[in-house]
Order: structure tokens, then sequence, then C-alpha cells
């Protein structure tokens, strides 16, 4: 069979299925690994382009836990890994180890 | 300032738990408004740079105007608990965010990730002029500066509980420990913000620097227990552990816990008691081998 291929920048500009429709993104840092943990930092990013959220844009986070964005309707798309301590650096501290990452999709039709 | 600083001038063990637990120490408006009206003239003219690591005397010679703002006994006394005396300066900034000026920076540590454990830098920030939450002061974070991150690796922690916006007075002096995350903010006000900065590296080991007359004051074991709300589930306790080693390299005191998870991780008895000295136990045997 022949396959027809265009150029990546054609076809990568062409119309998404629902182009009314942008991703709003709200990241929350957990207490825990339980979703239903309490929140202790939070981010957003808005692809509609209505608004910017900066770094210390809020001092409550939007949601007490995980599980009350899910009540809210927000789609968990992605949650960090539970990475076993490295022999030796077991206390050591860095980046927040709980990360939930949830999206929503907005009509900017409307 | 580069001789020793009067005993009464320095940090109490209060202050320097204080600083071990949230990386930070505020000095409100130590520096006299006469310096701070003479201040902005002297940053708009520029300050000279200099190499890395030049010390005190040379870069800041005595009649200078940096020189005055560290030979204020409180600010001499700081830099001498925290850093010891004869500190090398390694570099040092004038910030200035003009009015409705500038984004917010993404949350960041300075510099490059630092893997000392034993000693540290610290940051002066000098406020001429007074800090309105309106100006967008310096945001930062209490008790993230013992977490090994490198820069704007944590550029997408938009907020993190208990973060702090830093509104003061003029002639404030804040001391950061290197490691904080912070982030400059948006200046939304119709006034110009300015801070100066140095970071000081220090000549001598870090120990016991500060004014330890109140070591056994309670306050101190309270200060070092501090929370925030980031650390407030599964954090918090190892953020405990790392004050106290802070604490030990400080002190000297190798055996200083703020809880038992040091203490308990060093029981090690080597002593074989002697209900378990038959040695025929288990001795000779090796493996059974594969269809043995």
């Amino acid at each position: 069979m022949t396959t027809t291929t265009t150029s990546v920048e054609a076809a990568f500009a062409a119309q998404p299925a629902q182009p009314n429709l942008r991703q709003q993104l709200l990241i929350l840092y957990l207490g825990t690994s339980a979703l239903d943990s309490n929140v202790i930092g939070w981010t957003r990013y808005d692809g509609t382009g209505r608004s910017r959220p900066t770094m210390g844009d809020s001092d409550e986070p939007p949601y007490a836990t995980g599980l009350d964005a899910l009540l809210d309707g927000w789609r968990l798309i992605q949650l960090s890994q539970l990475q076993p301590h490295q022999p030796g650096h077991e206390y050591d501290v860095s980046y927040l180890p709980y990360e939930f990452v949830f999206e929503r999709l907005v009509d900017i039709s409307a | 300032m580069t001789g020793l600083v009067d005993r009464e001038h320095l940090l109490s063990s209060v202050e320097m738990a204080h600083f071990v637990s949230h990386g930070s120490i505020l000095l409100e408006s130590v520096v006299p408004e006469a310096m701070n009206a003479r201040a902005i003239e002297v940053f708009d003219a520029g300050i000279p740079g200099y190499p890395y690591g030049t010390p005190l005397d040379e870069a800041f010679p005595v009649g200078t105007f940096v020189r005055e703002l560290l030979d204020l006994p409180a600010v001499a006394g700081a830099v001498q608990s925290l850093v010891g005396p004869n500190p090398r300066i390694d570099h040092h900034a004038v910030h200035v965010r003009p009015p409705h000026g500038g984004e917010a920076q993404n949350m960041h540590g300075d510099a490059i990730l630092d893997t000392r454990t034993d000693a540290f830098d610290v940051q002066l920030m000098y406020y001429p002029k007074d800090v309105t939450l309106e100006q967008g002061g310096t945001l930062s974070v209490p008790g993230t500066h013992l977490r090994k991150i490198n820069q704007t690796g944590i550029g997408r922690y938009q907020n993190l509980a208990g973060q702090t916006r830093l509104v003061c007075p003029a002639g404030t002096v804040a001391f950061l420990h290197h490691g904080i995350w912070h982030g400059g903010r948006r200046n939304d006000s119709d006034q110009p913000r300015y801070m100066f900065k140095i970071r000081f590296n220090p000549t001598v080991r870090q120990l016991r620097l500060w004014n330890t007359d109140d070591i056994d004051d309670p306050q101190v074991l309270q200060e070092l227990r501090a929370p925030f709300g980031w650390t407030s589930a599964n954090e918090g306790r190892l953020e405990l552990v790392n004050r106290a080693k802070l604490w030990r390299v400080l002190t000297g005191d190798q055996e200083f816990d703020i809880d038992y998870y040091l203490t308990r991780e060093q029981l090690r008895p080597q002593f074989v008691a002697p209900g378990a000295t038959d040695v025929r136990l288990g001795s000779n045997r090796s493996a059974g081998g594969w269809n043995y």
C-alpha cells in the first residue's frame, strides 16, 4: 500500500477536531502520595490566554485536597512515581515528591 | 567589621535556631534614616565590582557607604554570627524594580545547586525604602533552604503553603541562607523598589560564632521545630532531621537531636550478647544448590 505523506509543518497546521477548546492545567503538590491528602503547593496555567497565573499569586490553595479537584470536575492526567530512597541519602530532601497534574478543557467561544 | 564584634551585638541562640529552621532572619529598621536617604543616590551611581571571593576590606574599604552599612553594630553582629569574622565577598548587586515594572520571576534558588552541608553562604538584602505589598517585595518560602534543588528547577512551583512576601519598613536588612527558595514579584506601585544584595562566603568554620549564652533556652528547640504549611505532612520529619544535622554542625554537638530520628539511626550496637555466642549455629553450611 502506498502512503502519501505531506510535510510535518502542513500536517501539524491542520485544524484540531475541536478548535474552540483550550486546556487549563492545575498542578497540585500533596502532602503524601494519596490523592485525598492535603494540598501543600499549587500552580495553574491557562491555555485560554484569559489569565496569567504567576508565582506568588495566591496564599490559599484552590482545593484542600487532590480529591476535591476531581469532585469539581478536573481530570487527573499524571501523578508522580514513587521513587525509592537512594542508599546513604535517605534523609536528603529536594524537589517536592507528590505532584499531581490535572486538566480541564474550556470552550473559548462561550 | 574586620575586627571582632562586641558580644552584645551578636545573634542569640534563639535567633540562630530561627535562622536554621526558617533560612532567614530579619532585622527591621536597623539602618538609620539618614543613611537610607543617602542610599538611593549611592545605588543609582553604581557600586564597583570586584572578583569573586574578595576580602571585605578590599571590596568595601572604610569610607564607603557599603562599609558604613556593614559596620552598623546590628549588621556586623549578624554577619559575624552567621559566617564569622573576615568573610569574603562573593558578589553584590543593586536590584531596582521600576514602577509598574517587571514580571514575577519563577521560583528559584540562587546561583547553582550547592552541595555543602557543613557550611553555607549568607545573602544580605538591604531595603532603603519601605516595601509595601503592592511593590512586590521578594517572595520566599521559609524552611526550604536545606532542600537541594538546582536554580529554576522549581520554576513550576507557583505557590507553596506558608510562603511569605517581604513587607518591611525602610532600613530593614534581611539575611538569607543561600539555598532558600524565592522569587522577585512584579512592582504594581508608583514607586521604584530598591534592594541591595551582598553574598558572603565564610573564611572560618561556622562553629559557635554567635552569642551562645542562651543555648539551653527551651525556645531554641521550639524555633528548631517550627512547622510551615508545606511541611505539614510527609516532608515535616525529614526537615527536622536536616535542621538537626545543621545544628550539629553549628554547635559541634554530634549527639544533638530534635526528635529521636538521628539518635535512633546511630543505634547500631556491636557488642555480641553472651546468649548469641554458639558458633555452631549455621556456621559451615553452604547453599544447597540447584536440584541438590
